[in-house]
């Protein structure tokens, strides 16, 4: 009935054939894995962009591009790797895996789900174009604040509607989660009894529909005061720049939560599994993950307590900002609780998972540092940030899709990836990111400031350590991509359980699983 | 064609999608080329509003027909409910963005500006009281005056209420399965939005003529007509959607247990007309 096209070509049980099955597709699955790769083709674009800053910052002085080239490539980096790496990954773990672990046969609401992911290429095609525009990318930083990011030529239009396209996306995608989690659970499969990585993605979901219209709203007043003479943003109209990073760190708190509460649900996944040990504390993982997203509603202005704001302002986002490590200790201490006395064993998604839980752990430390508002004064801008909030993204984030892509690319592609690459992996990218990140700690501390592309040359031994890590870390991610593929094209079978003892129903499928997961809905005791 | 697994339908490929990405993106190419001064910039625009329209077409045809072949039972009906509600939730929260905007400037930049609490003003804007309404210490667009509340406004919040009353007795009616009283009194919402409409596009003109107040008045012309354009928008979006339900009533296509297009669309005219409230106390009234 949908079209002619799509249905000649595929027989009931399987895809269609041919590009038609990527293009048109309603299939969890299918949606999971463009979602994955083109998250994947992200991180390295992202990357690259990376590698030349890190390239730039080898030495003082300017090397290789422009400061405004610079300028651009520091905030596309940013608006890459988050809107385009980080997100469609989770989507994509969450498009794959909740189906098969709530016992549904697809999501809730397929046809949204094509579409969900097929504006992403679309918008990402407009955002990376800006690169040729007239007057160059965004250039004023991912955070586009006025009046800076006023400043940008012929792409400013095209970055306002990139962004919405992307909200687009992330508010369907978000939608059909929640449907999918609420009304597609097989009998028997309560609540409480649900993975934590579905729990996580439940509530990450309630968090995205909540914040990206709000972004939405921001970028619609910066086109119109660019375009249509409104004065949100302007003191001269009765406006307020200031309003705009209000407005802006509404939604961009908790987007920060929407990059890590998915990952603590994979970690929580993935321990009990190497350490044959049930999770320990699960209801409190539950409530700690609501609280983690309650409370990231209220913390906003800790990204602003350099802007002058009252007193009282500054005093109540500190410490509502340091409460948001009760819980976020609470879910460590279990992590580390469900490995106490476990049999532990160390493949490389256990790796990722524990490597998540020692460094992600560094960055909520250097979290808290950045909470405290008087200090914050000294480290507010530095490389300080930039170490801290890479900590959490990359060794948080970036490691747990990591460790999830280990663990379930067996279940997913039927074949075993190859463990003694997937130890190399592992290592390369912990020790490089560590070179990489850790003395950005000190360049901060000692006062260098972000977002620039020369420095005094006290900073120069560090910057230096620094971009070497960069480079390696950035070689060793193509061992990754060269492990995924190699795994899609072949390798040992896979078990259906594929690891010794895991919970959940997506082991109970055959590895790979069949098209639709489940056909007729299991039994959940 | 499509399989039902355990009685869910799953429906099989749709270029739909896809179709509606192009025009999306057509859409605001088009719109930026014409921010940037292109003479191609408004016609892509209009041509990616008309594939967007397609697709609408296309889409909603296609689960209408699959609807009134009975091949969504009760879950996919639940699943479409669940999706309607958070849909309107991210709306509300779309309009909270401009809500946001308002109160901030009204009860910390305003204020701020006219040097309550802070003393930066004095550099910059010294000699500006800060009031309510403003255009800002730089009077932007010059001299203005607002709207009154008992006006138009108030004559809109009767008409919206009302159209909340008749929705409500067309569902009524829809329960009975009294055809002729359902799609009468979804006639009279019908005709009541597009009367909302009407009337508030005489008071735009009325205040860019009169009273110059614009988009470009301070930042009381920005939350004004941001906020009340972004409802008048959605209320246009509402009466088009009551009136494709209304057609479809004529066909026969509702039982009085099943009508998941008819509640949506109540839900979303109930919706709008509760930002309209806060419009109305915050925006015209208070
Ligand atoms: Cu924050």
């Amino acid at each position: 009935m949908t079209t002619a096209t799509a249905h000649e070509a595929h027989d009931d049980h399987g895809p269609a054939r041919g590009l038609s099955r990527w293009l048109f597709t309603t299939n969890h699955k299918d949606i999971g894995t463009l979602y994955l790769l083109f998250s994947l083709l992200m991180f390295f674009i992202g990357g690259a962009m990376a590698m030349a800053i890190r390239a730039e910052l080898f030495e003082p002085g300017l090397q290789f591009v422009n400061p405004m080239f610079f300028n651009s490539l520091t905030t596309m980096h940013a608006l890459v790797m988050i809107f385009g790496a980080v997100m469609p990954a989770f989507v994509g773990l969450a498009n794959w895996l909740i189906p098969m672990m709530i016992g549904a046969p697809d999501m809730a609401l397929p046809r949204m789900n094509n579409w969900s992911f097929w504006i992403l290429p679309f918008a990402f095609t407009l955002l990376l174009s800006t690169f040729f525009m007239e007057g160059g990318a965004p250039a004023g930083g991912w955070t586009i604040y006025p009046p800076l990011v006023l400043q940008t030529g012929d792409a400013f239009p095209f970055l306002i509607f990139a962004i919405h396209l992307m909200g687009i996306s992330s508010i369907m995608g978000a939608i059909n989660v929640v449907v999918t989690i609420l009304n597609m659970r097989a009998p028997g499969m309560t609540m409480m009894k649900m993975p934590l990585f579905v729990w996580t993605w439940l509530i990450t979901a309630y968090l995205l529909i909540a914040v990206m219209p709000v972004l939405a709203g921001a970028v619609t007043m910066l086109l119109t005061d660019k375009y249509f003479g409104t004065s949100f943003f302007t003191a001269a109209g009765g406006g307020d720049p200031v309003m705009f990073q209000h407005i802006f760190w509404f939604f961009g708190h908790p987007e920060v939560y929407i990059m890590i509460l998915p990952a603590f649900g994979i970690v929580s996944q993935i321990i009990p599994t190497f350490a044959r040990k049930p999770l320990f504390g699960y209801s409190s993982m539950v409530y700690a993950t609501a609280s983690i997203a309650f409370l990231s509603f209220i913390v906003w202005a800790h990204h602003m307590f350099t802007v002058g704001m009252p007193l009282a302002g500054e005093l109540f986002f500190m410490y509502a900002t340091m409460l948001i490590a009760v819980p976020t200790g609470v879910k460590v201490f279990n992590w580390v609780s469900t490995m106490w006395r476990g049999s532990m064993t160390f493949e490389t998604p256990m790796l990722f998972a524990l490597g998540f839980v020692v460094m992600f752990t560094i960055g909520g430390f250097s979290g808290l540092m950045l909470a405290i508002a008087p200090v914050d004064f000294q480290y507010h801008d530095t490389y300080f940030v930039v170490a801290h909030f890479h900590y959490v993204l990359v060794t948080g984030a970036v490691f747990a899709i990591m460790a999830g892509a280990y663990y379930w690319l067996p279940k997913w592609t039927g074949n075993m990836y190859n463990e003694r690459l997937g130890k190399w992996h592992f290592w390369l990218s912990t020790i490089s990111v560590n070179v990489l990140f850790f003395p950005q700690h000190f360049l901060g501390l000692a006062g260098m400031p972000r977002r620039i592309p020369d420095y005094s040359i006290q900073f120069a031994e560090f910057n230096m350590i620094s971009s070497i890590g960069g480079f390696a870390f950035g070689l060793s991610q193509l061992l990754f991509a060269y492990i995924v593929f190699s795994t899609i094209r072949g390798g040992a079978k896979a078990t259906d359980k594929v690891w010794d003892n895991p919970e959940g129903l997506e082991w109970t499928l055959s590895s790979p699983p069949p098209y639709h997961s489940f056909t007729t809905a299991p039994e959940v005791k | 064609m499509s399989e039902a697994h355990g009685g869910y339908y799953v429906p099989h490929g749709s270029h739909w999608p896809l179709v509606g990405s192009v025009g999306l993106t057509t859409l605001v190419v088009g719109f930026a080329m014409h921010l940037n001064g292109s003479d191609i910039g408004l016609s892509t625009m209009f041509a990616g509003i008309a594939i967007v329209l397609i697709m609408m077409f296309g889409w909603f045809g296609t689960v209408i027909r699959e609807s009134e072949s009975h091949m969504y039972n009760e879950q996919v009906d639940k699943s479409f409910r669940w999706g309607m509600g958070w849909f309107i939730f991210s709306e509300v929260m779309f309009f909270a963005a401009f809500f946001g905007a308002l109160f901030y400037a009204r009860i910390l930049s305003v204020p701020w500006l006219g040097g309550e609490d802070a003393s930066t003003h004095a550099l910059l804007w010294e000699g500006y009281s800060a009031a309510w309404p403003t255009n800002g210490p730089g009077a932007m667009g010059g001299a203005f005056e607002t709207v009154g509340a008992w006006g138009i406004p108030a004559i809109n919040t009767l008409i919206l209420l009302t159209s909340g009353v008749t929705v409500t007795f067309a569902h009524w009616a829809l329960k009975k399965n009294n055809r002729g009283p359902l799609v009468g009194w979804l006639f009279a919402t019908v005709a009541l939005g597009f009367l909302f409409i009407g009337l508030q596009a005489y008071e735009y003109g009325h205040a860019y003529s009169d009273l110059n107040l614009t988009l470009e008045s301070g930042v009381y012309g920005s939350t004004f007509y941001m906020l009340t354009g972004f409802h008048g928008m959605h209320v246009t979006i509402g009466a088009i959607m009551l009136a494709i339900i209304m057609l479809r009533s004529i066909k026969g296509h509702f039982t009085p247990d099943r009508h998941f297009a008819f509640e949506a669309v109540a839900w979303y005219w109930h919706f709008v007309d509760v930002v309209w409230l806060g419009l109305f106390i915050f925006v015209y009234w208070l």
